[in-house]
């Protein structure tokens, strides 16, 4: 007779915890893509802009050394994003919390939102480096920023849309 | 004239030094290969990816000591960045996952064992095993070294460059064991602090390689700006490289921590109960 007290009470507490675990799945969600997104939006500013259009400067000579310090704060941060951030989607998706529209919708909020950070605070504020030398800056500047908006409202509109069943399709749920 | 004769002699000096401990590092790699077919004898198995890991580490340090590499750096500073990279950052990993500790603990006869173990968990093994320790003479290390004129000091003292090396292998060493590996490290700390103890390290790491590169650091050495600040760029990308991976290492053994946690809850009744629809 052991395990019907178990029983009993996984009935009440169970529900308590399945919806609260699946917010918490769904923060978890958001939370990985959107470091996924922040840290391949980095990347792809690493590699087509620093590297192959070579229109941002590895350095340039306003920088002030404070700002290379936060430079470097930053790089380590989307370093640590898009590796932290895949591991755990992976983790997630092993337990079959899918959910593409708040997946999707996660990664494009976080890479638009690093995309005006990265316009604004690093190319603006900081002065790190600008997004292209020896031409009219303004139309650059704003395609920069305008990209970054629209993946931003992207990412939004999505998450907003994302059905509250749809974070979890666990095994669980299935047979519903 | 006395000068070149004198440089000749360095050089052939650091050339016969460099084969010496390329002939040297074939002890720990007998050892350990030996302790391996050890364990294979007594039908317990060792995994080949990290005896290849091993391998690899131990030829990279091969040809980070090699007289061609070493000559290089007489006239580059690039190829003292590459040395440098190789013996602090790739070699170290492929050393920390090839979990010698843990290999050590297996062979080791029972009383060698035991003071391995009573070390580790000695206040000196705790203190320099906590991954912010590890951080500061690792990376702090490396601003000592190219901050103030210790690096042109070693460029001139075989003696000072040698010791030079050995701390990058040894702090990277010990700066990597203790934020990832599967060896065990005493009271490791959990995930937050070496997350957070990783990114100082990644930041600290880049920002020491502009700041090199903004005012053509090292100073007082007898190379061009330009080769400086190509080198300070191949340290950037470099530790990048480094750093990348060992974040995949922190965050992979997180991960097969959960999928294993996962699959030992699995395994327990109580959770069997917890599924039944009701």
């Amino acid at each position: 007779m052991a395990p019907a007290m178990p029983i009993i009470v996984c009935r009440g507490e169970g529900a308590a915890v399945r919806s609260s675990e699946t917010r918490q799945e769904r923060i978890r969600l958001l939370q990985a893509t959107a470091l996924i997104g922040i840290g391949l939006m980095a990347a792809v500013d690493e590699i087509i802009f620093h590297q192959l259009l070579a229109w941002h400067h590895f350095y340039d000579r306003s920088t002030s050394d404070i700002a290379l310090l936060s430079d470097g704060l930053l790089h380590a941060a989307e370093l640590v994003a898009v590796v932290a951030g895949f591991f755990m989607w992976a983790d997630l998706r092993d337990r079959n919390i899918a959910a593409p529209r708040l997946a999707w919708g996660g990664f494009l909020a976080g890479a638009g939102g690093f995309q005006i950070f990265d316009g604004l605070v690093d190319h603006k504020v900081l002065r790190v480096h600008q997004v292209r030398y020896g031409v009219e800056l303004f139309p650059y500047d704003l395609a920069w920023n305008a990209t970054g908006i629209v993946l931003l409202i992207l990412g939004v509109i999505l998450i907003r849309q994302a059905p509250s069943r749809d974070f979890s399709r666990s095994s669980h749920d299935a047979g519903d | 004239m006395e000068q070149h004769a004198q440089e000749v002699h360095t050089n052939a000096l650091e050339h016969s030094g460099g084969w010496l401990i390329m002939l040297l590092l074939l002890i720990p790699l007998l050892l350990y290969l030996g302790a391996v077919m050890k364990e294979h004898r007594r039908q317990r198995p060792w995994s080949k990816l990290r005896s290849l890991s091993y391998i690899s580490a131990i030829a990279l340090i091969a040809v980070a000591v090699s007289p061609m590499v070493t000559s290089a750096t007489h006239h580059d500073p690039r190829g003292h960045m590459a040395q440098h990279l190789l013996l602090g950052m790739f070699a170290p990993l492929g050393l920390v996952l090839a979990a010698p500790i843990t290999l050590l603990f297996r062979t080791l006869p029972l009383q060698a064992g035991r003071s391995l173990a009573r070390f580790l968990r000695s206040r000196t093994g705790h203190l320099l095993s906590h991954p912010f320790m590890a951080l500061v003479l690792n990376i702090g290390g490396m601003y000592v070294l190219y901050l103030t004129p210790l690096f042109r000091l070693s460029l001139s003292h075989p003696a000072l460059h040698i010791l030079v090396s050995v701390h990058f292998l040894a702090f990277g060493y010990l700066y990597i064991w203790a934020i990832a590996g599967p060896d065990p490290a005493p009271r490791r700390p959990g995930m937050r602090v070496r997350t957070a103890v990783l990114g100082t390290g990644i930041a600290a790491h880049a920002f020491l390689a502009k700041l090199m590169y903004a005012h053509a650091l090292p100073a007082g050495t007898p190379f061009s700006t330009a080769e400086v600040r190509d080198a300070a760029m191949l340290m950037y990308y470099g530790g990048d490289v480094a750093e990348f991976l060992l974040a995949v290492a922190l965050f992979a053994s997180w991960y097969r921590g959960r999928r294993r946690s996962r699959a030992r809850r699995r395994a327990r009744p109580v959770l069997v109960i917890s599924t039944i629809r009701l």
